[in-house]
């Protein structure tokens, strides 16, 4: 006996099967998860469940302990997941299609509901994503696509949320936050038709600004020519007759002192010029 | 000193990923995906972020015997040399490993711009600053850094014309838009514990909240002046939606990139601004025209208001003086022909006539624009 647990051989494998069943029976859950201990598959013990508001440290996670071969953990996310919802098309009420990305944010509060009714979270997520698809087209199918353009959206996102909470709490989820990540046309005719009335309203712009350009342009020249007018009105309307004189002046010198002696004058003797001229 | 450190951070950190035999089978983690790291050493095996099922890493005291790992006791029995005086190696061997082990997991170097969040079997105890820390070794206590100074960078969209990122605006048109958004850990236990993929919910929030934002703007304020507008009101949205989820995230700034209309319209675009041109061509124009006449107004009347000045001082001198200078300029040019009146048929044109019958053999070759004289 005494031989027996000296035997260094003995004390090594008495050790080891300490330490496996130590480590059979001690479970570490982190902070991030939640724990069921399963007795045969059944749930018996809850660990590390979500509280609101508790602060980090002050939570159930930790040392877990279980019955080796009876009982198994089973962990389960604790912190707020996320499901992306696949593009739907939703029509609507004025017969325009609409790409929409959704996704919502949503939390395990129930590990106990959740491992009875659906077991994982894929499976949970998988179902989430369904109800949020169909729940996006019913609400988003009975507005008109301004509304869904519009702030409005935040009323429409409530009532998504309030449906896919009633949903979710029989998995024992909480949906947190749900919102529409985007919203396009569809490609092909939708989008392209979009296009073209950009196109348009830009022409009109265009031609709305060449239009007033041209007319501005009128309206400089309109007034330039008023003031000239005024000017030469102010200065000349002094004295008409002198004007009538001056510039009559003015007037030979241009039509006749242009070019190099081809126009001809027939004087005669009476005219004013040959007054002196002819002596009298 | 440096390589030292950083070998001690790194193995520091995969045992932070919950496997004490660091290299073991399972993946140790992936960096996080997206966004950057912040850069310097932190720790890229942030909390697993798969969310599923297999994602978890606990620091289970099982994974020590599944893994069968090296050096555990109970191991290495056979084929090692005896010490001379017949006593094994192996008690030595084996306190020497557990020494490294516990130097190895329970110092802890804090970088200046890192918090370190330390976990007591899983459960958060404590974060500490930055400098030389102490904790139990590794699967009693894990340490994970988080560079909590690092301002991260998440572009959305890019501002290349083949890859579109379309937005709708309040008046139903389209744009293009990529932008960045810059934030920052606020609160290292909440970013670590809260949320499944705190990028996922990063970039989720700012599409959304750009989205929601740019549906109330119009596109002529969205594409020019609105931007700054719309990122103040984007970087409010979004830290209200990551407030709520608990993210302890801030968010920095959003900084738009790009926010012209798509590709397929942008020539329309661009006749507007042509247009704009236009009628700015259209209005210079006409103004330099308006200067050039009221200057010509203003230079005759002057000119005439002078003449005027002088002929008010002596009006019949002038006026004779003036009569007779523009006479002599008019008709010392001309021919003349003085004809008394009523005896004498005139021919006309004499002169010219008779000039041209005798110029014209010659110049008809060589100049003939000169014969065209008199059609003026």
């Amino acid at each position: 006996m005494n031989g027996r647990l000296a035997n260094p051989m003995f004390l090594g494998v008495a050790a080891v099967v300490t330490l496996i069943l130590v480590a059979l029976s001690v479970s570490v859950v982190q902070e991030t998860e939640q724990a069921l201990i399963l007795r045969y598959g059944e749930p018996v013990r809850k660990v590390n469940v979500y509280e609101p508001n508790e602060a980090f440290g002050t939570t159930g996670a930790g040392i877990a302990f279980r019955i080796p071969f009876v009982e198994q953990i089973q962990y389960i996310d604790k912190r707020v997941l996320n499901v992306q919802m696949e593009r739907q098309e939703v029509l609507s009420t004025d017969k325009l299609r609409l790409q929409v990305d959704a996704f919502a944010r949503f939390r395990i509060t129930n590990p106990l509901q959740m491992y009875r009714s659906i077991r994982t979270e894929d499976a949970l997520r998988t179902q989430l994503r369904t109800i949020l698809g169909s729940s996006l087209r019913n609400e988003l199918g009975k507005r008109s696509f301004a509304t869904l353009l519009s702030p409005e959206r935040g009323q429409v996102m409530e009532n998504i949320q309030t449906a896919l909470n009633v949903q979710a709490r029989k998995y024992g989820a909480e949906i947190i936050d749900v919102r529409i990540k985007r919203a396009d046309l569809p490609e092909g005719t939708p989008l392209e038709s979009a296009f073209s009335r950009m196109r348009s309203e830009r022409q009109q712009e265009a031609t709305a600004i060449r239009a007033e350009g041209n007319k501005d342009a009128q309206v400089i020249r309109g007034q330039a020519e008023a003031e000239s007018a005024r000017i030469y009105a102010e200065s000349y309307g002094k004295d008409p007759g002198f004007y009538d004189f001056y510039r009559a002046m003015q007037s030979y010198e241009q039509t006749f002192n242009r070019g190099d002696g081809e126009a001809s004058v027939v004087l005669s003797p009476d005219s004013e010029y040959l007054r002196q001229f002819r002596g009298r | 000193m440096t390589i030292f450190s950083s070998a001690f951070s790194r193995i520091g950190s995969l045992m932070a990923a919950g496997n004490p035999w660091g290299g073991g089978s399972s993946d140790g983690g992936k960096p996080s995906g997206g966004g950057s790291n912040g850069g310097g050493p932190s720790n890229p095996w942030q909390p697993s972020g798969s969310g599923g099922s297999d994602g978890r890493k606990s620091g289970s005291i099982e994974d020590l015997f599944r893994k069968g790992g090296s050096g555990g006791p109970g191991g290495g029995f056979s084929g090692l040399p005896k010490r001379p005086n017949g006593k094994s190696y192996i008690p030595w061997i084996l306190v020497l490993v557990v020494l490294i082990w516990i130097g190895m997991t329970s110092i802890w170097r804090v970088d200046a711009r890192e918090q370190g969040v330390v976990k007591f079997l899983g459960s958060y105890s404590r974060t500490v600053g930055p400098g030389i820390n102490f904790t139990l070794p590794s699967p009693i206590e894990t340490m994970e850094k988080v560079d909590t100074q690092a301002i991260r960078e998440m572009p959305i969209g890019t501002p290349s014309a083949d890859d579109e990122n379309f937005v709708l605006t309040s008046d139903q048109n389209i744009i293009d838009m990529a932008y960045e958004v810059r934030w920052q850990i606020r609160d290292p236990e909440q970013y670590l514990f809260q949320l499944d993929s705190p990028e996922d919910a990063i970039r989720d929030a700012a599409e959304s909240a750009m989205r929601a934002v740019i549906a109330n703007f119009s596109l002529d304020d969205a594409i020019g002046p609105g931007r700054s507008d719309i990122e103040a009101q984007v970087r409010t949205r979004m830290q209200t939606i990551l407030d709520d989820y608990g993210a302890g995230i801030t968010v920095q700034g959003i900084a738009i990139r790009q926010s012209d209309p798509p590709q397929a319209v942008n020539e329309a675009f661009k006749e507007v601004n042509v247009a704009q041109q236009d009628a700015e061509t259209a209005k210079n124009n006409a103004r330099a025209y308006a200067r050039q006449i009221i200057e010509t107004a203003e230079g005759q009347t002057s000119r005439f208001d002078q003449v005027y000045e002088q002929y008010r001082l002596a009006p019949e001198v002038t006026r004779q003086r003036l009569y007779y200078e523009t006479m002599e300029r008019v008709l010392g040019k001309v021919d003349k022909t003085i004809v008394e009146t009523g005896n004498v048929t005139p021919y006309l044109p004499l002169p010219e006539l008779r000039r041209r019958a005798e110029t014209a053999p010659e110049i008809v070759a060589d100049e003939p624009q000169v014969v065209t004289g008199a059609s003026r």
